[in-house]
């Protein structure tokens, strides 16, 4: 049957004029919507970056500073989340941005998937080199002439002590315990718990507050990567989980569990140092910021963490992280970018962002006045950490963040008493084992 | 208008719909197929690895793992959210006074949004100063750590889908309102109870929809992402939250192996395929449709 639509027929050409026009147009201000070019006759640098909130607002000021110091480049500062797989996802597409802002755990991986652009030559010409920083911060970035990022602002850990919750001659830094068989001893003697087995408050917990798993074998003097392969069960690392697990059983898992449970976020009032559910935390240069908006009136000191007994060679141990700028692979303005971290690097800019911040600078050469002025009073400690020869940062390697997810794996076996201590890291031996050849065939560079 | 005319405009009008097919779903379905049996790390060309990723997926403890939970998870969420799903139809289909305000307040929770779900239930199922506990320990039990115990995570999981429930209610809602009401006054009149009208006319009657509920309720369960991955990061305590499509992300995103992302998702679609068969199979006996 043939039925007339003679009304179809004005509408099928107005909507193939409408595809028409929207066609046109898009041609027409694609490229003005999409252009990079944020302010006319300068060449527009694309900065991602990973923070929000204050840190990101320091952080606008900076790239503000940059663009009013002169007029050629003209940094877009944009506040991303997930900048990470944004950046890679970008680059993969071929539009990625000119400046990424990352975490220092992910730039060998980012470097192994051939995502980072080599900062070696531009960093030479621009007089940036190992001696510009304090070691342990460009070592954790290079490898042989390679260097693939630079710090935006960087972090060392300590252990925070509540003065008021630890007897009175232990309550200073000069006088509190050095080894970690001393603070075991100290944490037993004031932990409290009810007569039902729950727990008041803990003198110190291994799984408080959780967020480095990793380092528990190199405190007691593990190399995760022994003969660069990844290792997981070697003896000191077995070591390390068992001293966690002496903590597991002398309070039970199970009450440790419930009291971690009642513990409040990092970021308010009901943190677990700030209110006394523990005496003593393994935590950042960047926790006297949160003391300070949550419980300005807190008294604290913090000191090294504790170092075995019979391994007098790893004292003054710290952990090192850094939030790095990077310049992912197809950059369109790689040269005008890198003019920008540079600017980030000069001891000015620098002490100004880690004093906002409320970190330690990563530059060898630091004011005093960056010290008598900084907001954390412990500032001077943490820079002293960052130079210790045990100071240790993430692996150099782009498998790192499988062998950290498999440890806090074994982390949470060996705490909520699943496995022993010795089973548990064999069992991530094992397994890490097989991602190892897997990673070395398909992801590693040659 | 000739037919040649009138194909040209259905064809113009479907247009839409067809490119974005094209575009959004049968060309990535088909590169993820052809990805999952290549090495591919987004920034490097794919490599062929035939089906190495798949033979991996079998000795991997991890894939197992998440496996498992999945499974566990849509065991236990599926019966309850479907015979709490059910329940609250029936109430909702009494005939009493200021029903639509009941009917509100129970589809209210659907409404919520994900992440904002996990983040109301962290506080719920906290072991020390939550809700639940509180009231439990209120009458007298000595309840457990919800969230930090590897013995109850993932069933705390299953309790959260339950509140979730809303969408299905709603359908079975409809489904009983379609049932005839002669057929109740018919039972009324042979002296059926309660019990037996519901078991031998309410539910024979709204099987089919029943059928479609539960089908979409173990799509839904094998793909459960954002609760977990919100109250639960990396699978904690020890993995034994850790559910298939969080492995899945995290290879993709995290360790950026689409490869071996891809032949997960391709796994998870023959599981989802193979269990929407199996309940299909197994409702030829029990369900119950009108033209029949």
């Amino acid at each position: 049957m043939n039925v007339d639509l003679p009304s179809v027929q004005p509408h099928s050409k107005l909507a193939i004029f409408v595809v028409l026009i929207f066609t046109f147009g898009a041609a027409m201000l694609g490229e003005r919507v999409v252009s990079r070019d944020a302010s006319p006759g300068r060449v527009t640098v694309v900065y991602w970056e990973k923070w929000t909130g204050q840190e990101g607002e320091e952080m606008r000021k900076v790239v503000d500073a940059f663009n009013r110091s002169q007029d050629r480049i003209f940094v877009k500062y944009l506040s991303i989340s997930g900048v990470d797989q944004k950046t890679i996802l970008a680059s993969g597409g071929g539009n990625p941005p000119d400046v990424a802002g990352i975490w220092q755990e992910q730039v060998f991986q980012f470097a192994d998937l051939g995502a980072l652009t080599d900062l070696s030559d531009m960093a030479r010409q621009a007089g940036l080199t190992r001696e510009t920083y304090i070691p342990a911060y460009y070592d954790a970035l290079s490898e042989g002439d390679t260097l693939w990022a630079l710090p935006s602002t960087p972090a060392s850990i300590g252990l925070h002590v509540r003065p008021d919750l630890v007897p009175p001659e232990f309550a200073t830094p000069e006088t509190f315990p050095e080894t970690i068989e001393e603070l075991d001893a100290l944490s037993e003697r004031i932990s409290k718990q009810n007569p039902d087995g729950s727990l008041v408050m803990a003198g110190f917990l291994p799984s408080n507050p959780g967020w480095w798993h990793w380092g528990w074998g190199p405190l007691f003097g593990a190399d995760l990567f022994e003969g660069g392969k990844p290792t997981l069960n070697g003896p000191e690392t077995v070591r390390a989980f068992e001293w966690i697990a002496g903590y597991s059983k002398q309070f039970g898992p199970q009450a440790v569990q419930n009291f971690q449970s009642g513990f409040g976020n990092f970021a308010s009032p009901q943190d677990p140092f700030m209110n006394g559910k523990v005496a003593t935390e393994l935590n950042g240069v960047w926790k006297a910021n949160y003391i300070r908006v949550y419980k300005p009136d807190l008294e604290w000191f913090a000191v090294p963490m504790p170092y075995p007994k019979d391994r007098p060679d790893l004292r003054g141990h710290s952990l090192l992280s850094q939030d790095v700028l990077v310049i992912p692979r197809g950059a369109k303005r790689a040269k005008e970018a890198f003019e920008f971290i540079a600017f980030v690097q000069r001891q000015d800019v620098m002490e100004g962002l880690c004093s906002a911040h409320g970190k330690n600078s990563p530059l060898n050469n630091v004011s005093e006045a960056f010290f008598e002025n900084h907001p954390n009073k412990a500032i001077r400690l943490f820079d002293q950490l960052a130079r210790s020869p045990n100071a240790i940062y993430p692996s150099r390697s782009g498998f790192f963040p499988r062998v950290s997810g498999e440890l806090a794996n074994a982390f949470q076996e060996v705490n909520t008493g699943m496995k022993t201590p010795k089973q548990a890291l064999d069992d991530a031996q094992a397994r890490i084992d097989g991602l190892w050849k897997t990673y070395r065939e398909q992801v590693a560079r040659p | 208008m000739n037919r040649r005319h009138e194909a040209r405009i259905g064809i113009l009008f479907a247009l839409p719909w067809i490119l974005g097919f094209t575009l959004l779903l049968a060309y990535p379905l088909v590169f993820s197929l052809i990805t999952s049996f290549t090495n591919f790390s987004v920034l490097r060309e794919p490599k062929w690895i035939g089906l190495s990723n798949y033979q991996e997926l079998m000795r991997d403890g991890v894939f197992l793992t998440t496996l498992q939970n999945t499974l566990l998870y849509t065991v236990g969420a599926v019966p309850l959210g479907t015979v709490l799903a059910i329940a609250l139809a029936m109430l909702l289909n009494a005939k009493v006074k200021g029903m639509a305000v009941y009917r509100t307040l129970l589809f209210l929770p659907t409404l919520v949004p994900m992440v904002a779900q996990a983040t109301l239930f962290l506080w719920v199922f906290n072991g020390d100063y939550g809700l639940l506990n509180a009231a439990l320990r209120g009458i007298g039990f000595s309840p457990p750590n919800w969230l930090g115990d590897p013995a109850w995570a993932k069933w705390t999981l299953v309790l959260i889908a339950a509140w979730g429930c809303g969408q299905a209610m709603l359908i079975y809602l409809a489904g009983l309102q379609d049932v005839p009401a002669n057929l109740y006054e018919a039972a009324d009149l042979d002296g059926a109870k309660s019990w037996l009208k519901t078991r031998h006319i309410t539910l024979p009657m709204i099987s089919p929809v029943i059928l479609f509920n539960v089908i979409m309720a173990i799509i839904g369960s094998i793909q459960v992402f954002a609760v977990p991955q919100v109250m639960f990061p990396g699978g904690a305590p020890a993995r034994s939250t850790y559910m298939f499509a969080m492995y899945l992300y995290d290879n993709a995103f995290l360790y950026q192996r689409m490869g071996y992302a891809s032949a997960m998702g391709w796994v998870m679609f023959l599981i989802i395929l193979a269990l929407t068969l199996a309940a299909l199979r197994l409702s030829e006996r029990h369900v119950h449709y009108e033209t029949q």
